[in-house]
Protein backbone atom coordinates (compact mmCIF):
# COMPACT_ATOMS: atom_id res chain seq x y z
CA UNK A 1 0.00 0.00 0.00
CA UNK A 2 2.81 2.32 1.01
CA UNK A 3 4.63 1.84 -2.29
CA UNK A 4 1.43 2.05 -4.30
CA UNK A 5 0.52 5.51 -3.04
CA UNK A 6 4.14 6.70 -3.26
CA UNK A 7 4.51 5.47 -6.83
CA UNK A 8 1.15 6.92 -7.79
CA UNK A 9 2.33 10.31 -6.50
CA UNK A 10 5.44 10.08 -8.68
CA UNK A 11 3.28 9.06 -11.64
CA UNK A 12 0.80 11.90 -11.05
CA UNK A 13 3.60 14.43 -10.62
CA UNK A 14 5.27 13.32 -13.84
CA UNK A 15 2.04 13.48 -15.84
CA UNK A 16 0.31 16.49 -14.28
CA UNK A 17 3.20 18.88 -13.56
CA UNK A 18 3.15 20.55 -17.02
CA UNK A 19 -0.48 21.37 -16.29
CA UNK A 20 0.63 23.64 -13.40
CA UNK A 21 2.32 26.03 -15.80
CA UNK A 22 -0.83 25.91 -17.95
CA UNK A 23 -2.91 26.94 -14.93
CA UNK A 24 -0.52 29.78 -14.08
CA UNK A 25 -0.61 31.04 -17.67
CA UNK A 26 -4.41 30.78 -17.79
CA UNK A 27 -4.77 32.83 -14.59
CA UNK A 28 -2.37 35.45 -15.92
CA UNK A 29 -4.29 35.62 -19.20
CA UNK A 30 -7.62 36.06 -17.38
CA UNK A 31 -6.14 38.92 -15.35
CA UNK A 32 -4.95 40.58 -18.54
CA UNK A 33 -8.38 40.12 -20.17
CA UNK A 34 -7.15 37.57 -22.69
CA UNK A 35 -8.40 34.06 -23.32
CA UNK A 36 -4.91 32.67 -23.07
CA UNK A 37 -3.17 29.64 -24.44
CA UNK A 38 -4.65 26.15 -23.95
CA UNK A 39 -4.20 24.62 -20.52
CA UNK A 40 -2.16 21.81 -22.06
CA UNK A 41 0.13 24.09 -24.06
CA UNK A 42 3.28 22.81 -22.36
CA UNK A 43 2.42 19.22 -23.34
CA UNK A 44 2.15 20.30 -26.99
CA UNK A 45 5.42 22.19 -26.70
CA UNK A 46 7.17 19.20 -25.15
CA UNK A 47 5.96 16.83 -27.87
CA UNK A 48 6.91 19.31 -30.59
CA UNK A 49 10.40 19.72 -29.14
CA UNK A 50 10.89 15.97 -28.73
CA UNK A 51 10.26 15.41 -32.44
CA UNK A 52 12.89 17.95 -33.42
CA UNK A 53 16.64 17.49 -33.63
CA UNK A 54 19.09 19.30 -31.38
CA UNK A 55 21.64 21.82 -32.61
CA UNK A 56 24.99 21.86 -30.86
CA UNK A 57 27.51 24.65 -31.11
CA UNK A 58 31.05 23.58 -32.06
CA UNK A 59 32.49 25.25 -28.97
CA UNK A 60 30.47 23.06 -26.62
CA UNK A 61 31.64 19.74 -25.20
CA UNK A 62 29.98 16.70 -23.61
CA UNK A 63 29.27 18.81 -20.52
CA UNK A 64 26.70 20.75 -22.51
CA UNK A 65 25.01 17.54 -23.66
CA UNK A 66 24.69 15.88 -20.27
CA UNK A 67 23.42 19.11 -18.66
CA UNK A 68 19.68 18.72 -19.48
CA UNK A 69 19.65 14.94 -18.96
CA UNK A 70 21.45 15.19 -15.62
CA UNK A 71 19.18 18.01 -14.46
CA UNK A 72 16.01 16.09 -15.30
CA UNK A 73 17.38 12.92 -13.69
CA UNK A 74 18.30 14.77 -10.48
CA UNK A 75 14.90 16.46 -10.27
CA UNK A 76 13.01 13.20 -10.81
CA UNK A 77 15.15 11.51 -8.17
CA UNK A 78 14.37 14.36 -5.75
CA UNK A 79 10.67 13.82 -6.51
CA UNK A 80 10.93 10.27 -5.10
CA UNK A 81 11.50 11.65 -1.60
CA UNK A 82 8.75 14.27 -1.66
CA UNK A 83 5.48 13.43 0.11
CA UNK A 84 2.16 14.93 -0.93
CA UNK A 85 -0.81 15.05 1.44
CA UNK A 86 -2.55 11.69 1.08
CA UNK A 87 0.11 10.09 -1.08
CA UNK A 88 3.32 9.93 0.91
CA UNK A 89 6.81 9.64 -0.47
CA UNK A 90 7.97 6.80 -2.69
CA UNK A 91 11.29 6.35 -0.87
CA UNK A 92 11.89 7.53 2.66
CA UNK A 93 14.72 7.20 5.14
CA UNK A 94 16.17 9.23 7.97
CA UNK A 95 17.84 12.38 6.65
CA UNK A 96 16.40 12.19 3.14
CA UNK A 97 15.48 15.87 3.26
CA UNK A 98 19.14 16.77 2.83
CA UNK A 99 19.43 14.40 -0.11
CA UNK A 100 16.29 15.95 -1.64
CA UNK A 101 17.62 19.50 -1.22
CA UNK A 102 21.02 18.66 -2.63
CA UNK A 103 19.70 16.61 -5.54
CA UNK A 104 17.94 19.82 -6.58
CA UNK A 105 21.32 21.49 -6.03
CA UNK A 106 23.02 18.95 -8.32
CA UNK A 107 20.40 19.66 -10.98
CA UNK A 108 21.10 23.37 -10.76
CA UNK A 109 24.85 22.77 -10.81
CA UNK A 110 24.58 20.79 -14.05
CA UNK A 111 22.42 23.50 -15.68
CA UNK A 112 24.98 26.10 -14.65
CA UNK A 113 27.87 24.00 -16.00
CA UNK A 114 26.08 23.54 -19.32
CA UNK A 115 25.48 27.28 -19.51
CA UNK A 116 29.14 28.04 -18.78
CA UNK A 117 30.22 25.47 -21.35
CA UNK A 118 28.75 27.51 -24.20
CA UNK A 119 31.37 30.17 -23.52
CA UNK A 120 28.80 32.92 -23.94
CA UNK A 121 29.26 35.88 -21.62
CA UNK A 122 25.50 36.29 -21.58
CA UNK A 123 24.91 32.81 -20.19
CA UNK A 124 27.75 33.24 -17.72
CA UNK A 125 25.88 36.28 -16.39
CA UNK A 126 22.71 34.25 -15.90
CA UNK A 127 24.66 31.42 -14.27
CA UNK A 128 26.29 33.83 -11.85
CA UNK A 129 22.90 35.27 -10.84
CA UNK A 130 21.32 31.84 -10.51
CA UNK A 131 24.10 30.62 -8.22
CA UNK A 132 24.04 33.81 -6.16
CA UNK A 133 20.29 33.62 -5.54
CA UNK A 134 20.29 29.90 -4.88
CA UNK A 135 23.06 30.41 -2.32
CA UNK A 136 20.50 32.54 -0.47
CA UNK A 137 17.46 30.30 -0.92
CA UNK A 138 19.16 27.01 -0.03
CA UNK A 139 19.86 27.92 3.62
CA UNK A 140 16.26 29.19 3.97
CA UNK A 141 14.88 25.87 2.72
CA UNK A 142 17.23 23.77 4.87
CA UNK A 143 16.57 25.86 7.99
CA UNK A 144 12.80 25.75 7.46
CA UNK A 145 12.96 21.96 7.06
CA UNK A 146 15.20 21.79 10.14
CA UNK A 147 12.52 23.68 12.09
CA UNK A 148 9.95 21.10 10.97
CA UNK A 149 12.36 18.30 11.96
CA UNK A 150 12.75 19.72 15.44
CA UNK A 151 9.00 20.30 15.71
CA UNK A 152 8.04 16.73 14.82
CA UNK A 153 11.16 14.89 15.96
CA UNK A 154 11.34 13.08 12.61
CA UNK A 155 14.29 13.15 10.25
CA UNK A 156 12.63 12.03 7.02
CA UNK A 157 10.37 14.16 4.83
CA UNK A 158 7.66 11.51 4.88
CA UNK A 159 7.78 11.13 8.67
CA UNK A 160 7.90 14.89 9.18
CA UNK A 161 4.93 15.72 6.98
CA UNK A 162 2.97 12.73 8.23
CA UNK A 163 3.14 13.80 11.87
CA UNK A 164 2.88 17.54 11.33
CA UNK A 165 -0.80 17.59 12.31
CA UNK A 166 -0.11 16.04 15.70
CA UNK A 167 2.86 18.22 16.62
CA UNK A 168 1.39 21.69 16.82
CA UNK A 169 2.76 23.11 20.06
CA UNK A 170 5.18 25.79 18.93
CA UNK A 171 3.29 28.95 17.97
CA UNK A 172 3.33 30.43 14.49
CA UNK A 173 5.96 28.01 13.23
CA UNK A 174 3.80 26.59 10.44
CA UNK A 175 2.78 30.02 9.03
CA UNK A 176 6.40 31.17 9.17
CA UNK A 177 7.64 28.01 7.46
CA UNK A 178 4.91 28.36 4.81
CA UNK A 179 6.01 31.93 4.10
CA UNK A 180 9.61 30.75 3.74
CA UNK A 181 8.52 27.92 1.43
CA UNK A 182 6.54 30.37 -0.71
CA UNK A 183 9.56 32.66 -1.12
CA UNK A 184 11.77 29.67 -1.91
CA UNK A 185 9.20 28.40 -4.42
CA UNK A 186 9.10 31.73 -6.23
CA UNK A 187 12.88 32.09 -6.28
CA UNK A 188 13.76 28.50 -7.20
CA UNK A 189 11.24 28.33 -10.02
CA UNK A 190 12.16 31.76 -11.41
CA UNK A 191 8.64 33.11 -10.88
CA UNK A 192 7.56 36.74 -10.77
CA UNK A 193 8.91 38.88 -7.96
CA UNK A 194 12.33 37.31 -8.51
CA UNK A 195 12.49 36.58 -12.21
CA UNK A 196 10.10 37.19 -15.08
CA UNK A 197 9.60 33.94 -16.99
CA UNK A 198 8.23 35.77 -20.05
CA UNK A 199 11.01 38.18 -20.89
CA UNK A 200 14.13 37.54 -22.84
CA UNK A 201 15.74 40.78 -21.82
CA UNK A 202 19.32 40.52 -20.71
CA UNK A 203 18.98 42.94 -17.80
CA UNK A 204 16.34 40.92 -16.02
CA UNK A 205 16.87 37.30 -16.94
CA UNK A 206 18.16 34.75 -14.50
CA UNK A 207 16.98 31.28 -15.33
CA UNK A 208 15.83 31.71 -18.92
CA UNK A 209 19.18 33.01 -20.06
CA UNK A 210 20.99 29.82 -19.08
CA UNK A 211 18.96 27.64 -21.42
CA UNK A 212 19.13 29.86 -24.51
CA UNK A 213 21.52 27.56 -26.36
CA UNK A 214 19.58 24.37 -25.76
CA UNK A 215 17.25 23.14 -28.47
CA UNK A 216 15.00 20.23 -29.38
CA UNK A 217 14.80 17.34 -26.90
CA UNK A 218 17.32 19.06 -24.60
CA UNK A 219 15.03 22.07 -24.21
CA UNK A 220 12.08 19.74 -23.68
CA UNK A 221 13.94 18.02 -20.85
CA UNK A 222 14.77 21.37 -19.26
CA UNK A 223 11.19 22.62 -19.42
CA UNK A 224 9.83 19.33 -18.14
CA UNK A 225 12.37 19.36 -15.29
CA UNK A 226 11.34 22.91 -14.39
CA UNK A 227 7.68 21.83 -14.27
CA UNK A 228 8.48 18.89 -11.96
CA UNK A 229 10.54 21.20 -9.74
CA UNK A 230 7.52 23.51 -9.43
CA UNK A 231 5.44 20.46 -8.44
CA UNK A 232 8.01 19.45 -5.79
CA UNK A 233 8.01 22.85 -4.10
CA UNK A 234 4.20 23.12 -4.34
CA UNK A 235 3.86 19.71 -2.70
CA UNK A 236 6.19 20.75 0.12
CA UNK A 237 4.20 23.97 0.60
CA UNK A 238 0.81 22.21 0.56
CA UNK A 239 2.02 19.81 3.26
CA UNK A 240 2.86 22.71 5.57
CA UNK A 241 -0.18 24.84 4.74
CA UNK A 242 -2.72 22.03 5.19
CA UNK A 243 -1.15 19.64 7.70
CA UNK A 244 -4.38 17.72 8.31
CA UNK A 245 -4.56 14.01 7.54
CA UNK A 246 -8.07 12.60 7.69
CA UNK A 247 -6.84 9.04 7.28
CA UNK A 248 -8.98 8.39 4.21
CA UNK A 249 -6.64 8.06 1.23
CA UNK A 250 -9.10 9.45 -1.31
CA UNK A 251 -9.99 12.58 0.69
CA UNK A 252 -6.36 13.31 1.58
CA UNK A 253 -5.26 12.77 -2.00
CA UNK A 254 -7.92 15.16 -3.25
CA UNK A 255 -6.83 17.74 -0.66
CA UNK A 256 -3.23 17.40 -1.86
CA UNK A 257 -4.01 17.67 -5.58
CA UNK A 258 -6.47 20.54 -5.18
CA UNK A 259 -3.96 22.28 -2.89
CA UNK A 260 -1.28 22.10 -5.58
CA UNK A 261 -3.74 23.52 -8.11
CA UNK A 262 -4.63 26.36 -5.73
CA UNK A 263 -0.96 27.18 -5.26
CA UNK A 264 -0.56 27.41 -9.05
CA UNK A 265 -3.53 29.83 -9.11
CA UNK A 266 -1.97 31.88 -6.28
CA UNK A 267 1.33 32.06 -8.15
CA UNK A 268 -0.59 33.22 -11.23
CA UNK A 269 -2.40 35.91 -9.23
CA UNK A 270 0.87 37.09 -7.69
CA UNK A 271 2.47 37.29 -11.10
CA UNK A 272 -0.40 39.35 -12.47
CA UNK A 273 -0.57 41.79 -9.57
CA UNK A 274 3.05 42.25 -8.59
CA UNK A 275 5.93 43.88 -10.40
CA UNK A 276 9.24 42.15 -10.72
CA UNK A 277 11.69 43.31 -8.08
CA UNK A 278 14.76 45.20 -9.15
CA UNK A 279 17.67 42.80 -9.31
CA UNK A 280 19.37 44.60 -6.42
CA UNK A 281 16.30 44.09 -4.23
CA UNK A 282 15.97 40.35 -4.85
CA UNK A 283 18.62 39.46 -2.23
CA UNK A 284 16.58 41.49 0.27
CA UNK A 285 13.47 39.39 -0.42
CA UNK A 286 15.52 36.23 -0.11
CA UNK A 287 17.10 37.38 3.13
CA UNK A 288 13.59 37.99 4.49
CA UNK A 289 13.06 34.28 3.83
CA UNK A 290 16.28 33.50 5.65
CA UNK A 291 15.30 35.66 8.63
CA UNK A 292 11.84 34.07 8.84
CA UNK A 293 13.29 30.56 8.72
CA UNK A 294 15.78 31.44 11.47
CA UNK A 295 12.99 32.91 13.62
CA UNK A 296 10.92 29.75 13.19
CA UNK A 297 13.95 27.65 14.12
CA UNK A 298 14.55 29.76 17.25
CA UNK A 299 10.86 29.45 18.19
CA UNK A 300 11.04 25.67 17.86
CA UNK A 301 14.38 25.31 19.62
CA UNK A 302 13.47 27.14 22.81
CA UNK B 1 -6.37 32.43 24.33
CA UNK B 2 -2.80 31.26 24.73
CA UNK B 3 -2.34 30.56 21.03
CA UNK B 4 -3.63 33.98 19.95
CA UNK B 5 -1.26 35.54 22.45
CA UNK B 6 1.61 33.53 21.03
CA UNK B 7 0.71 34.68 17.53
CA UNK B 8 0.66 38.32 18.64
CA UNK B 9 3.97 37.93 20.48
CA UNK B 10 5.62 36.42 17.39
CA UNK B 11 4.20 39.29 15.30
CA UNK B 12 5.82 41.75 17.72
CA UNK B 13 9.14 39.92 17.25
CA UNK B 14 8.75 40.12 13.47
CA UNK B 15 7.98 43.85 13.68
CA UNK B 16 11.21 44.28 15.66
CA UNK B 17 13.16 42.59 12.89
CA UNK B 18 11.37 44.80 10.36
CA UNK B 19 12.50 47.85 12.31
CA UNK B 20 16.08 46.65 12.12
CA UNK B 21 15.96 45.97 8.38
CA UNK B 22 13.85 48.77 6.93
CA UNK B 23 15.41 51.84 5.42
CA UNK B 24 12.42 54.21 5.47
CA UNK B 25 11.81 56.49 8.44
CA UNK B 26 8.05 56.59 7.84
CA UNK B 27 7.86 52.80 7.86
CA UNK B 28 9.83 52.73 11.11
CA UNK B 29 7.38 55.10 12.82
CA UNK B 30 4.38 53.09 11.56
CA UNK B 31 5.99 49.86 12.73
CA UNK B 32 6.46 51.22 16.24
CA UNK B 33 2.80 52.28 16.29
CA UNK B 34 1.64 48.84 15.09
CA UNK B 35 3.78 47.27 17.76
CA UNK B 36 2.10 49.38 20.43
CA UNK B 37 -1.36 48.28 19.21
CA UNK B 38 -0.31 44.61 19.26
CA UNK B 39 1.08 44.98 22.78
CA UNK B 40 -2.20 46.51 23.93
CA UNK B 41 -3.95 43.49 22.40
CA UNK B 42 -1.60 41.17 24.30
CA UNK B 43 -2.60 42.83 27.57
CA UNK B 44 -6.25 41.92 26.91
CA UNK B 45 -5.45 38.43 25.65
CA UNK B 46 -3.20 37.68 28.59
CA UNK B 47 -5.48 38.80 31.39
CA UNK B 48 -8.88 39.00 29.74
CA UNK B 49 -11.58 39.37 32.34
CA UNK B 50 -9.15 39.77 35.25
CA UNK B 51 -8.42 43.34 34.20
CA UNK B 52 -10.31 45.91 36.26
CA UNK B 53 -11.76 49.11 34.86
CA UNK B 54 -8.68 50.99 35.99
CA UNK B 55 -6.28 48.70 34.19
CA UNK B 56 -8.41 48.72 31.01
CA UNK B 57 -8.32 52.51 31.00
CA UNK B 58 -4.58 52.47 31.53
CA UNK B 59 -4.05 50.03 28.64
CA UNK B 60 -6.34 52.01 26.31
CA UNK B 61 -4.78 55.37 27.08
CA UNK B 62 -1.29 53.97 26.75
CA UNK B 63 -2.13 52.50 23.33
CA UNK B 64 -3.74 55.77 22.28
CA UNK B 65 -0.63 57.71 23.25
CA UNK B 66 1.87 55.31 21.72
CA UNK B 67 -0.02 54.48 18.54
CA UNK B 68 -1.70 57.82 17.97
CA UNK B 69 -0.13 60.85 19.62
CA UNK B 70 3.57 59.99 19.49
CA UNK B 71 3.63 58.81 15.85
CA UNK B 72 1.72 61.99 14.91
CA UNK B 73 4.34 64.08 16.71
CA UNK B 74 7.17 62.20 15.02
CA UNK B 75 5.61 62.52 11.57
CA UNK B 76 5.11 66.23 12.25
CA UNK B 77 8.75 66.81 13.17
CA UNK B 78 9.76 64.67 10.17
CA UNK B 79 7.77 67.00 7.88
CA UNK B 80 9.08 70.15 9.51
CA UNK B 81 12.71 69.09 9.30
CA UNK B 82 12.56 68.55 5.53
CA UNK B 83 15.03 65.79 6.14
CA UNK B 84 15.40 62.88 3.74
CA UNK B 85 13.11 59.99 4.51
CA UNK B 86 15.96 57.51 4.79
CA UNK B 87 17.40 55.99 7.93
CA UNK B 88 21.16 56.56 8.09
CA UNK B 89 22.73 53.56 9.82
CA UNK B 90 26.19 52.98 11.26
CA UNK B 91 25.52 49.26 10.89
CA UNK B 92 24.10 48.05 7.57
CA UNK B 93 20.54 46.75 7.31
CA UNK B 94 21.39 43.11 6.60
CA UNK B 95 23.98 43.07 9.37
CA UNK B 96 21.46 44.70 11.72
CA UNK B 97 19.01 41.91 10.87
CA UNK B 98 21.61 39.23 11.58
CA UNK B 99 22.60 40.88 14.87
CA UNK B 100 18.88 41.07 15.66
CA UNK B 101 18.53 37.31 15.12
CA UNK B 102 21.51 36.64 17.37
CA UNK B 103 19.97 38.90 20.03
CA UNK B 104 16.67 37.04 19.64
CA UNK B 105 18.36 33.71 20.29
CA UNK B 106 20.13 35.13 23.36
CA UNK B 107 16.86 36.64 24.65
CA UNK B 108 15.05 33.30 24.33
CA UNK B 109 17.76 31.43 26.20
CA UNK B 110 17.80 34.17 28.86
CA UNK B 111 14.02 34.03 29.26
CA UNK B 112 14.28 30.28 29.80
CA UNK B 113 17.11 30.65 32.32
CA UNK B 114 15.39 33.40 34.28
CA UNK B 115 12.44 31.06 34.89
CA UNK B 116 10.28 33.90 36.12
CA UNK B 117 7.12 31.97 35.43
CA UNK B 118 6.04 28.39 34.96
CA UNK B 119 3.69 29.13 32.07
CA UNK B 120 5.33 28.71 28.65
CA UNK B 121 3.28 31.48 27.04
CA UNK B 122 4.60 33.89 29.66
CA UNK B 123 8.15 32.80 28.85
CA UNK B 124 7.49 33.73 25.21
CA UNK B 125 6.14 37.10 26.34
CA UNK B 126 9.17 37.72 28.55
CA UNK B 127 11.51 36.81 25.68
CA UNK B 128 9.56 39.17 23.40
CA UNK B 129 9.86 41.96 25.95
CA UNK B 130 13.59 41.44 26.38
CA UNK B 131 14.12 41.33 22.63
CA UNK B 132 12.10 44.51 22.14
CA UNK B 133 14.15 46.32 24.79
CA UNK B 134 17.43 45.14 23.23
CA UNK B 135 16.19 46.15 19.76
CA UNK B 136 15.42 49.62 21.06
CA UNK B 137 18.89 49.94 22.57
CA UNK B 138 20.48 48.69 19.36
CA UNK B 139 18.48 51.23 17.30
CA UNK B 140 19.67 54.02 19.59
CA UNK B 141 23.36 53.20 19.18
CA UNK B 142 23.37 52.13 15.54
CA UNK B 143 21.47 54.89 13.76
CA UNK B 144 22.66 58.40 13.02
CA UNK B 145 19.59 60.60 13.02
CA UNK B 146 18.12 62.07 16.17
CA UNK B 147 14.64 60.96 15.15
CA UNK B 148 15.66 57.30 14.99
CA UNK B 149 17.03 57.63 18.51
CA UNK B 150 13.63 58.83 19.70
CA UNK B 151 12.18 55.78 17.94
CA UNK B 152 14.68 53.61 19.77
CA UNK B 153 13.40 54.93 23.10
CA UNK B 154 9.83 54.24 22.02
CA UNK B 155 10.69 50.67 21.07
CA UNK B 156 12.39 50.24 24.43
CA UNK B 157 9.26 51.51 26.12
CA UNK B 158 7.23 48.94 24.16
CA UNK B 159 9.59 46.28 25.46
CA UNK B 160 9.19 47.41 29.07
CA UNK B 161 5.44 47.35 28.52
CA UNK B 162 5.56 43.76 27.20
CA UNK B 163 7.64 42.83 30.21
CA UNK B 164 5.17 44.59 32.48
CA UNK B 165 2.13 42.80 31.01
CA UNK B 166 3.57 39.44 32.02
CA UNK B 167 3.26 40.55 35.62
CA UNK B 168 0.43 43.06 35.26
CA UNK B 169 -1.68 41.61 38.04
CA UNK B 170 1.16 41.30 40.55
CA UNK B 171 2.88 44.56 39.71
CA UNK B 172 0.25 47.06 38.61
CA UNK B 173 0.52 48.72 35.24
CA UNK B 174 0.69 52.03 37.08
CA UNK B 175 4.47 51.66 37.21
CA UNK B 176 4.29 51.24 33.47
CA UNK B 177 2.30 54.48 33.25
CA UNK B 178 5.17 56.24 35.00
CA UNK B 179 7.60 54.96 32.39
CA UNK B 180 5.22 56.01 29.63
CA UNK B 181 5.02 59.50 31.09
CA UNK B 182 8.80 59.73 31.11
CA UNK B 183 9.00 58.65 27.50
CA UNK B 184 6.22 61.05 26.55
CA UNK B 185 8.08 63.97 28.05
CA UNK B 186 11.26 62.65 26.47
CA UNK B 187 9.70 62.57 23.02
CA UNK B 188 8.35 66.09 23.47
CA UNK B 189 11.76 67.38 24.50
CA UNK B 190 13.49 65.47 21.72
CA UNK B 191 10.94 66.77 19.21
CA UNK B 192 11.72 70.32 20.20
CA UNK B 193 15.44 69.59 20.24
CA UNK B 194 15.29 68.04 16.78
CA UNK B 195 13.62 71.20 15.52
CA UNK B 196 16.30 73.35 17.10
CA UNK B 197 19.16 71.18 15.82
CA UNK B 198 17.57 71.33 12.39
CA UNK B 199 17.19 75.11 12.48
CA UNK B 200 20.82 75.62 13.55
CA UNK B 201 22.63 73.08 11.40
CA UNK B 202 20.27 72.20 8.50
CA UNK B 203 20.46 68.50 9.43
CA UNK B 204 19.65 66.21 12.35
CA UNK B 205 22.76 64.09 12.17
CA UNK B 206 23.91 63.36 15.73
CA UNK B 207 27.18 61.94 14.49
CA UNK B 208 28.36 65.38 13.50
CA UNK B 209 27.17 66.95 16.75
CA UNK B 210 29.72 64.97 18.73
CA UNK B 211 32.62 67.01 17.37
CA UNK B 212 31.10 70.29 18.57
CA UNK B 213 32.97 72.16 21.29
CA UNK B 214 31.66 75.09 23.26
Amino acid sequence: MYYVTGLSHVFLAMTLSPLLLGIINRVKARFAGRRGQPLCQLYYDLFKLLRKGAVYSRTTTWVFRIGPMGTLAAVVMALLFVPLTGFGACVSFSGDLLLMAYLLGVGRFLTVLAAMDTGSAFEGLGASREVFFSALTEPSLILALAALCKLTGQLSLEGMYGTLAMAGTAPMVLPLVSAVMMIVLLAENARMPVDDPNTHLELTMIHEVMVLDHSGPDLAMIQYGAAIKLWIFSALLVGVLIPIRTGMVVVDGLIGLVGIGVIAVVVGIMESTMARLRLLHVPQLLSIGLVLSLVSLILVMR
Amino acid sequence: MATWMDVTAVLVILLNLRLLCTSRLGTCIQTVAQQAVLLGLIAFLQHGSDLGVELILIVLSSVAIKAGLLPWLLFRSLRQCNTSREVVPFVGFSLSGLIGLAMLAVCFSMADRLALSELPCQTLLIATGLFTIVTGLFLIVSRKKAITQVLGYLVMENGIWAFGIAFALQEPLLVEMGVLLDVLVGVFVMGITINHINREFDHIDTDQLSVLRD
